[in-house]
Formats: C-alpha cells, structure tokens, sequence
C-alpha cells in the first residue's frame, strides 16, 4: 500500500557525500512518503548506511539538500532537534548503553529529552517492551541479553521517543542466524502499523514481505528504485540482477 | 598484603638492631617518645585533606580543560594542548613556591599555606587528570555517542549520563595512581610550612637530632596510608565492575 500523502515525510534531493576521496554518496534523490516502507539493498560500499545516516545527520550532507517532515537539514541546533525528535534509529551494533538496565536505557530518553516524569517514561518504556515481546527483561543488564533480545530493546528504545520515521541501519547483520528472526518478528509488526520506516537490509524475505518499495545502490547512488514484485520478477539493470543472484542463491 | 607484612617484619627487625639506633625518640612505652609519635600521626590529619580536596578539584578541572580537547573546535583544542603544556612543565615544588610567594605579590591577597598548597596541588595534577580524561572519553565507542543522539540526548546529558559514566569506570585505576601520587607529593608542601607529616618529622629530627629513626617512621606512616588508599580504590573498582556484570 503506497501511502496517501503525496507529500514526502522524508525528501532527499541531489545530496552528495565524501569520505576523503571517496565518495558515498552520488546525486542521490529519494522520496518516503508518510507510512512508507522503503527498503534499501546493495553491495557494501554502495552508501546505503551513509544514505539513512544523513537523514538523521549523524553524517553532514556537502550538497543537496534533505527536509524531514518540513524540516530542511542544516547546521543549526533547531533543525538537529526537530529531526531528531522525529526520527528513530536502530544501529547494526545495537549501541545499547553497557552501563545501565534495559529500563533505564528505555527511559533516559523521555525522561532528559522529553522531560516526562519518571512515572509516565518508565510506563513508556514497558508498554514498548511488551511490544517488542522483552518485558521481563527490564531489570537487567544489557550484556545479560542475546544479540536478538539487545536489538529488540534497540528498537523499543527508539520507540519510547515516539518517533514518526524509524531508520534501520542492517538490524540484523550482527546476529546469530538464529536471532534473525525475532527481531524481524519485530520489525514486521511495526511496519504492519504504519510506521513511516527505511530500512538497510540484505534480509530480502522480510523486504518482500513489508516493503512498499525496494531501492537498490551501487557505488554511491540509487540504481534503481521500484515495488518489491517488480524488482524481485525483473530488475531492469544488469548490476541489480547481479546482486539479486547472489545473495538469494546462497 | 604480602608486602604490608614485609615491612612490618622489616621495622621489626630494624627496631631489633638498637646498637647504632635511638629508637628511644619513638618509643611509646616512654612518655617523651609517646609523645614525639603523637607530634608524627598529627600531621597525617593535614596531609589527607590536603591531598583530598587537592584531587577533587584536579578532577573536576581536568574534566573541564579534558573536554574542550575533544571538541571539533580548533580553538577550544588549542586551549586544552596549551593548558596541559604549560602546566604539566612546571614542577611541583616551583609551583607550590610561586603560588605561596609570587601569587601575592602579583594579586595583592595573602594565601594561607593549606590553600596554597591545594590550588599548587590541584593545578599541577589538573593537567594530568585531563589527559587521563581524555584518553577515557576518547575510549568510548562512537556508536555510544550516536545512539545518545538518536534518542535527542544533549550534549551535557550525554556526557553526563552515557560517556562519563562508562569512562570513569575505564580510568579508575589512573584515578587510583593520581591520588597515590597526590598522597605523596603533598609533602612537598612541607618546604613554605605546612603542618603535614613531613613537615612534621623534619621539625622533630632539628629537636631530636635522630633523622633516621624519625625518617623511617616518616616513610612507614605513608606506606600505610597509600596501602590502605590502594586497598580501597581496588574495592571499588571490583564494585563497580561487578555492576555490569550479572
């Protein structure tokens, strides 16, 4: 289902991004409309992560230009804040904070950021916690968890903050095979909601299953961009055919 | 506790050889000595809070010139490599004499000999709880900071609630060193007059013309403190350790 609004949630126009002398990203355009599932695959180097990292600007763009829900990307504080506040992030490493529970790391967010009362964010946080199917965890330590179980509180971390986009950054590509599944579990359901999601992901099933669109990268720009019967029954470049031949034959 | 005990032995048989030593001037079964020890242990009261509130103000002036260090400013960067320079080159005595003789003079105010000798402390250790604060902060995972800001964390929240709590764990055991050294070099604070151990002994050795018995008691009473100061550090160190673990 391809959402309603015709105006993008996310615009990103030309946007451009170096790494010393590489470079991540090439004129790379791309619009999410809200309720979008977009998910991104490529070979790695392609710039997929560099992509959703600029739209949340834990990398700056050099040109082009990114608007997230209104708000056009810059250096100003304002404009860090509003993103922020509206963009959820989940990290292929999880980043969970080692040194707190998995409920203090859920509420440090609504609690500082949010300025909610300890007993509106730990209420938050255990509502997100069930959701994620993890409740009984909240008392311990993050490095009690299985990988499966610590990106699940990743998740429900973003989550407390409400967010109306949520970026996924390989979710999945430090797990266990085992583990996979869980968190895609996860993932599925939360698209299933309407979540406004883009997600980096070599885990095409779940992108057939939840994506409304599928985008495909290589050397710093989107190869090609179209709904996941498409791409999967006939990708129109060689390079994406390619690549879709040798990850689903293995 | 080994090594406690080795020297404990040590003083013993030390006592033991009484031929060539007075350890008269000690001793606490007479009244004289007794007393001369109770002069001794009398500046351990100066010398431990000399040495604490020195170090509580190194630490958090350290955080303060460490911070500025990792910033991407190349302003703010230049601040924290000029401070760390500059105060890291003076020793520690020609500061403690600079602040005590020369500070008044330039500032017009008269500094007391314990504050004196706190700001000389504080300052030359400043310099280096910054490095040790930077390279604890500089240890943290990059990923720590991203997900602080993923979930709108400031600045300040971040440091204060993410990365310094995981860095302070990381750093103890310098922190641990850094008070050690404290401990020690705060008898230099002896030489503009301070009350503290070494003072204190050097004052009974120009009565009692007996340096080394005096001296050695002088070197038994900080080998005590630190061992007990290490002792401690390590507890807590195991204490916080066993937080993260389950």
């Amino acid at each position: 289902m391809v959402a309603e609004h015709t105006n993008p949630v996310i615009s990103v126009r030309d946007v451009t991004k170096s790494f010393g002398d590489f470079r991540a990203l090439n004129s790379v355009s791309l619009d999410v409309s809200l309720g979008e599932r977009v998910v991104v695959c490529g070979p790695s180097g392609s710039g997929k992560s560099t992509l959703i990292r600029c739209i949340n600007r834990l990398e700056k763009h050099e040109s082009g230009r990114i608007t997230v829900d209104g708000v056009t990307l810059d250096d100003s504080r304002r404009s860090l804040d509003a993103i922020r506040a509206q963009v959820g992030m989940v990290f292929q490493q999880f980043n969970l904070f080692p040194h707190l529970t998995v409920l203090e790391n859920l509420t440090l967010g609504p609690l500082r950021a949010r300025r909610k009362s300890p007993e509106e964010a730990q209420e938050l946080a255990m509502r997100y916690l069930t959701r994620v199917r993890i409740p009984e965890q909240a008392a311990k330590y993050p490095r009690q968890l299985s990988g499966g179980q610590q990106q699940r509180v990743a998740i429900a971390r973003s989550l407390c903050m409400e967010p109306k986009i949520m970026l996924f950054d390989e979710p999945t590509s430090a797990l266990d095979p085992e583990m996979i599944s869980e968190v895609l579990e996860v993932m599925t359901e939360l698209a299933e909601s309407g979540m406004t999601m883009i997600c980096v992901t070599h885990e095409m099933g779940f992108a057939r299953g939840v994506a409304d669109t599928m985008v495909f990268m290589d050397h710093g720009e989107i190869v090609e961009t179209a709904p996941p019967e498409a791409f999967f029954a006939a990708p129109k470049t060689a390079r994406c055919r390619d690549f879709l031949q040798k990850i689903l034959h293995h | 506790m080994k090594r406690a005990s080795l020297f404990v032995a040590l003083a013993i048989v030390l006592a033991g050889c009484s031929g060539e030593w007075g350890w008269y001037v000690v001793n606490p079964s007479t009244a004289s000595g007794w007393s001369n020890l109770k002069f001794l242990f009398g500046g351990l009261y100066y010398t431990v809070l000399l040495s604490l509130t020195a170090i509580s103000i190194s630490v958090v002036v350290g955080l303060l010139v460490a911070l500025p260090g990792l910033s991407q400013n190349r302003a703010l960067r230049a601040f924290n490599r000029v401070y760390v320079e500059i105060v890291r080159a003076v020793p520690i005595l020609v500061l403690i004499l600079w602040v005590y003789y020369g500070l008044p003079q330039v500032m017009d105010i008269s500094i007391g000999v314990f504050w004196a000798g706190v700001i000389a402390l504080a300052l030359s250790d400043s310099a280096f709880q910054a490095e040790i604060f930077r390279a604890g902060i500089q240890s943290i995972n990059r990923g720590q900071y991203e997900a602080a800001q993923s979930v709108s964390l400031s600045y300040a929240d971040t440091m204060r609630f993410v990365i310094l709590p995981q860095a302070i764990r990381r750093i103890l055991p310098a922190l641990g060193n850094q008070l050690v050294y404290m401990l020690k070099m705060s008898s230099l604070v002896s030489v503009i007059g301070m009350q503290e151990l070494t003072r204190r002994a050097n004052e009974l050795v120009v009565t009692e013309y007996r340096p080394l018995e005096i001296y050695t008691v002088l070197v038994l009473e900080y080998l005590v403190l630190i061992l007990i100061v290490s002792a401690l550090v390590r507890r807590l160190e195991r204490r916080l350790q066993a937080d993260e673990r389950d």
